[in-house]
């Protein structure tokens, strides 16, 4: 169960992994996620399904070295099984023909993006999609996400691929170039909060997936509270997608960083041993 | 049929019960005291987590504790228990030493019987009604204390006896969630010769018995033997599936699951939206005890963490906040306290887990409602505002209620908060499927046989009673195995 059949890092940080895991494969839809363990001790790490093959009955997994748990996960190889997977979670998104789509992807952030995309191009949509990241290496799935958009701008910090700039930048062309319909951004809390900023001055409707902080992941302990229109919600069973103009990003970006210390003595002490 | 009465009459009046009781004369037995349940000292057992306070009881006291029972010829107390032991045959078995007999009495009906004897509120259910309570006026059986005493002896002797299946009838039944209502439903089921598969989402099996209540109250392993035994009478169980999300209730009935119980809790922690809640450092007492029994946050050897704090505040006067306060303490505050709202005598918790946060050094400051956080310039949270109450007429629950005191209000520093004012029911399970019929709280609605209405579906529990003790999730779980069996042998007609 939970066999790991293939693996590939798209960086030094950032790790594919492809999952035997038919049962999630087939209930599966974009914006889903699931929630796995490494081991016996691990913790539950959640992520969101990047692609799945329900004939190989596999799904896609993309993660990014953070902590002792995503450092586990990245060294676990091709025929080593997950101790744990559950899933899908999570509420799908809501794809539609709108016309024309933004579609906004930061960092690891174009993995949650991938089906989501997909989705909306293959419901007939117009897609556009801006991939940033802080560098060349760092752009991920560039050529899958060109598969199913009309367009694609790539954006880096350092100006080492693509265009010098941020998201935003890119984002905005798009918007003063041509009518938007609608826009979804996944990425850095603070990517998303600028994005947002952004298609709200021209009054795009906009969604954001949410990485918070969770443990169970079933609506069990509410530690992925985030504040969206006033009103607490819980990113794993209200969410993971929320309307971004909606979404309290300062307060998010301050529950992200709870434990932050205490993360940092642990991956520390875990690099000291290992 | 023998009606249930006439069952109790008839193991009554065995010869060695008959025996037995004439062996004192009724004065002779209300004469003795009330045993006391031997506990590990505060000052040691703050050190640890996983230390049981309790330490149950020696033979010897379990011996002179059951000679007090007078073998009622009208057996009240059963009718004070949620899934009917049969308290006065497993009393008068540890009295003439059968020790294991006592604990297939109680297995006869109870799934969990160490899981109970530690943490039912037998003060308000079998001991209420207690012809010591109701009639001497007298401090009743022990009947708690005495069942843990023999569910331990046989889980300590080696030889768990198996109850007796029928014989298997080759039908498919799916329970959800594996918490106290699920695995008593499992094990009347299987007694009734059904193939039960028990699903559960999370990678252990137990629900709140693993993920909420600490180990110093209910040792993990007490609860793995009982599932195991559950596992020996034939109960399947598959952890990481969410009925509903992983395969759909069809994908089960294409799978030949003919009957469905839901008994998937409540999960939603209730928040009170007041400002500044979503601060760090304030959390909900289900994610504080997940981290710390489910996921072993107090041990280094675990991955996952769990905010520490030298001033804890603990919000809420149930079971579940003395678990948190208590948990707290254990992990190194120097100040752990319960902030209730109204007074002492209307604090759900048992009397015995308010004695023993006592013991520890927990701090109780009733009368007082948190309004407000405050945090430091990273969000953590440094402060709470509290408004002092005072208790006016009584509410819907009988209970009066509390009202703001004019002006009087106090700031406290705090950097934990743990929230334990309630939750509310799951809604994963319920968003799955349309037609349920769920009320406005989200409490799945069923009537007085379980069954909900999808008449292939029952439930029980938290998720129909929207925040209950384990006994009466496990009393659910029993009544809703009867129905559905009810139900299935009339479909097949």
């Amino acid at each position: 169960m939970n066999r790991i059949v293939d693996k590939e890092f798209f960086s030094e940080n950032v790790v594919k992994l492809e999952v035997e895991a038919p049962l999630i494969a087939k209930a599966r839809k974009p914006g889903n996620f699931v929630i796995l363990r490494v081991s016996e001790k691990g913790e539950r790490i959640p992520l969101t399904i990047a692609a799945s093959d329900d004939k190989k009955g596999t799904i896609t997994l993309i993660a990014q070295k953070v902590g002792v748990s995503t450092e586990k996960l990245a060294k676990m190889n091709v025929g080593d099984c997950l101790h744990d997977l559950v899933g899908p979670l999570g509420k799908a998104t809501e794809i539609h023909k709108v016309g024309t789509i933004l579609a906004c992807g930061g960092g690891v952030g174009v993995a949650p993006l991938l089906p989501i995309v997909e989705g909306f191009k293959k419901a007939g949509n117009r897609v556009i999609s801006v991939l940033a990241a802080r560098n060349k290496d760092l752009i991920i799935l560039e050529d899958e996400i060109r598969k199913w958009s009309d367009e694609v701008i790539i954006m880096t910090d350092d100006g080492s691929y693509g265009r010098k700039g941020l998201v935003t930048q890119g984002a905005e062309e798009v918007i003063l170039r041509e009518k938007v319909d609608e826009c979804i951004a996944i990425g850095p809390a603070i990517m998303m909060k600028f994005t947002a900023l952004l298609t709200k001055k021209y009054e795009i409707p906009t969604q954001a997936s949410l990485n918070s902080i969770m443990v169970d992941g079933t609506g069990m302990c509410g530690a992925c509270r985030v504040t969206v229109g006033g009103k607490t919600k819980f990113t794993c069973v209200d969410g993971p997608e929320f309307d971004a103009h909606q979404i309290d990003f300062d307060e998010m970006l301050m529950r992200l960083g709870g434990y932050r210390e205490e993360e940092k003595a642990a991956f520390e002490q875990y690099c000291k041993i290992n | 049929m023998t009606t249930l009465a006439e069952y109790l009459k008839e193991r009554r009046e065995q010869e060695w019960r008959a025996d037995l009781r004439k062996k004192l004369k009724g004065k002779e037995r209300t004469d003795i005291p009330r045993v006391h349940m031997p506990e590990q000292n505060p000052n040691e057992r703050v050190k640890y987590q996983n230390m049981e306070v309790n330490l149950g009881l020696s033979e010897e006291q379990a011996l002179v504790e059951a000679s007090r029972c007078m073998d009622c010829a009208n057996p009240t107390c059963i009718e004070g228990c949620p899934v009917s032991i049969n308290i006065p045959e497993f009393i008068k078995n540890i009295e003439r030493k059968e020790y294991g007999l006592a604990a297939q009495t109680l297995k006869m009906t109870s799934a969990l019987p160490a899981v109970c004897g530690r943490v039912c509120p037998q003060e308000k259910q079998c001991e209420e009604q207690c012809f010591y309570t109701t009639k001497l006026k007298k401090e009743p059986i022990a009947i708690g204390y005495l069942e843990r005493f023999a569910a331990d002896w046989e889980r300590e002797s080696g030889q768990m006896s198996v109850p007796e299946c029928a014989p298997a009838n080759g039908i498919k039944i799916a329970t959800i969630g594996s918490g106290p209502a699920s695995l008593s439903f499992a094990g009347d089921m299987a007694k009734l010769g059904y193939d039960v598969t028990v699903f559960e989402a999370l990678h252990e099996i137990g629900g709140v018995l693993k993920y909420g209540i600490p180990e110093f109250r209910l040792p993990n392993s007490v609860v793995d033997v009982e599932l195991d035994n559950l596992k020996q009478m034939g109960v399947k169980f598959v952890t990481n599936f969410i009925v509903g999300r992983t395969a759909s209730f069809d994908d089960l009935k294409a799978e030949g699951f003919a009957g469905f119980f839901v008994a998937s809790g409540a999960g939603l922690p209730r928040f009170m939206g007041i400002p500044g809640e979503n601060y760090n450092g304030i959390m909900s007492s289900n994610e504080y005890l997940t981290r710390v029994n489910l996921m072993g946050a107090a041990s280094d050897e675990y991955d996952t963490l769990v905010m520490r704090g030298k001033n804890v505040a603990v919000i809420g006067g149930g079971n579940t906040a003395m678990d948190s306060v208590r948990t707290a303490k254990r992990l190194g505050a120097e100040r752990a306290m319960i902030v209730y709202r109204r007074s002492r005598v209307e604090m759900p918790a048992r009397v015995e887990e308010v004695k023993h946060a006592e013991e520890e050094g927990v701090e109780f400051m009733n009368l007082a409602n948190p309004i407000e956080y405050f945090a430091d310039e990273k969000g953590r949270v440094n402060k709470m505002r509290v408004q002092f109450m005072e208790l006016g007429e009584p509410d819907e629950s009988g209970r009066r209620r509390p009202v703001p005191v004019e002006g009087a209000d106090k700031d406290i520093d705090v950097d934990l908060v743990i929230v334990a004012v309630g939750v509310s029911p799951n809604p994963l399970i319920p968003s799955c499927l349309p037609e349920l019929k769920v009320s406005r709280w989200g409490t799945i609605e069923v009537g007085d046989n379980m069954q909900s209405s999808i008449p292939v579906l029952f439930a029980g529990g938290d998720i129909v009673r929207g925040g209950a003790t384990v006994i009466l999730a496990m009393g659910d779980g029993r009544k809703a195995a009867a129905s559905m069996h009810e139900y299935l042998t009339n479909e097949k007609k």
